[in-house]
């Protein structure tokens, strides 16, 4: 329902700019979809409820919980225990104590079972939420990648394990298979395509790799929900009619590793609003 | 007990503009579940802010509004420091207040 008004009002405000140019030509029509799109975002850009999502995943953090009853505050996120500011833009990297390159969430998972002592089957239960009832990982990732607001990305990259994980990310990423014969490449490997109305950044080029990695974590309007960086790749290995990829999983992490790694030097800016 | 606003409010000259962001599901009352069962109407229905303890805004609200409003407020002869209480009641009669200072 509300994502049929949401579309509504897209296709109003591209039908608005259309109609105020006589003949465009195909390129020109197709700039002002763009820059409709654009207006839409800029909208909703302002407030995001991703905020809600960001100050209950502080209360969490902060809440001792678990069979060890103690908080996530002594969670060394890569940068020291204790230390969220800046600590997800330097993510994915290697964790000594781990043996293996993790993500945010499957360094938050970490802590969750070494710090609090939660079992792997109680954390891996329910990491994607809903509207109604959102998951713990959703709130708590909401916070500590919000806390890295204004930092520049900076996966480490040096590491032989996380050289390793980018380029294993890297030919996932060209693989095709499945019933369609897809990859991500199929849909994310050229310039300015589109799948109805939703932008394709081409992720083999650094410059959309950095616009797209900044937003993420992001609010959805249509499902009035935050996703994780984790459910985007699960969502598009859905897309690509692959089988559900195991949450956390070494190709997952591979993967964003690999987009961080390509988004590395721009400013991240926190959960984007998206359609 | 449902979960905090974030409210922002920032003084303008003589005028104090206030956002407020409400987490609330804004059930419109017209939605069916996976079973096919009408989900009950559950949304904001009065929304006011004072300003010092006094009435500033008052307004409705329906089930039109989206999940997780924002709202944005200007009041005029504010000034640094004031306090802004925002509170809003929905249709089942739970009702959130939550303040902050204008900065
Ligand atoms: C069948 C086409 C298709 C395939 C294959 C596909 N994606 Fe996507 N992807 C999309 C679409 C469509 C969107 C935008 C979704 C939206 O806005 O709802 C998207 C969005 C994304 C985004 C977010 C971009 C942004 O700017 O917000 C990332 C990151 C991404 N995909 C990564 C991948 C990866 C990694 C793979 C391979 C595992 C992949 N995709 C495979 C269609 C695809």
């Amino acid at each position: 329902m509300k994502k049929r008004i949401m579309a509504a009002a897209l296709v109003s405000l591209c039908g608005v700019l259309g109609l105020s140019f006589a003949t465009p030509s195909l390129a020109q029509k197709k700039d002002e979809t763009i820059a409709g799109i654009e207006k839409y975002r800029e909208m909703l850009g302002d407030d995001n409820p991703a905020e809600l999502y960001e100050m209950r995943g502080e209360a969490a953090w902060k809440k001792p919980a678990g069979p060890n009853n103690v908080s996530l505050e002594k969670c060394d996120l890569g940068l020291g225990a204790g230390i969220v500011k800046g600590a997800y833009a330097q993510t994915p990297r290697y964790f000594e104590d781990a043996g293996r390159v993790m993500d945010i969430e499957s360094r938050i998972a970490w802590c969750m079972m070494t710090v609090q002592g939660i079992s792997e089957a109680d954390m891996r239960k329910r990491p994607f939420g809903s509207a109604d009832k959102p998951s713990l990982m959703e709130d708590l990732v909401t916070y500590v990648v919000t806390a890295s607001k204004g930092f520049k990305i900076a996966p480490p990259n040096t590491h032989p394990q996380e050289k390793a994980a980018f380029e294993l990310g890297q030919s996932i990423f060209h693989v095709r298979a499945g019933p369609y014969d897809f990859s991500c490449a199929t849909c994310h490997g050229q310039d300015g395509k589109r799948i109805r109305l939703q932008e394709l950044p081409n992720l083999t080029k650094a410059a959309d790799n950095q616009r797209a990695y900044i937003g993420w974590p992001a609010y959805r309007v249509s499902t009035s929900q935050v996703h994780s960086m984790q459910w985007r790749i699960n969502d598009c290995f859905r897309q690509q009619r692959l089988p559900e990829p195991k949450y956390m999983s070494e190709s997952v992490n591979a993967l964003i590793t690999y987009m961080a790694v390509m988004a590395t030097g721009a400013e991240y800016k926190g959960p984007a609003l998206k359609r | 007990m449902a979960d905090p606003m974030k409210i922002r409010a920032q003084i303008k000259g003589d005028v104090a503009e206030i956002r407020v962001l409400m987490s609330h599901p804004m059930e419109t009352g017209q939605r069916k579940d996976s079973d096919g069962k009408i989900i009950p109407a559950h949304y904001i229905q009065t929304v006011t802010v004072a300003l010092n303890g006094k009435n500033v805004v008052s307004g409705q609200t329906g089930g039109s509004v989206s999940r997780n409003p924002v709202f944005g407020f200007k009041v005029k002869g504010a000034k640094a420091g004031d306090k802004v209480a925002v509170t809003w009641k929905d249709n089942k009669g739970d009702s959130r207040t939550d303040e902050a200072s204008i900065a």
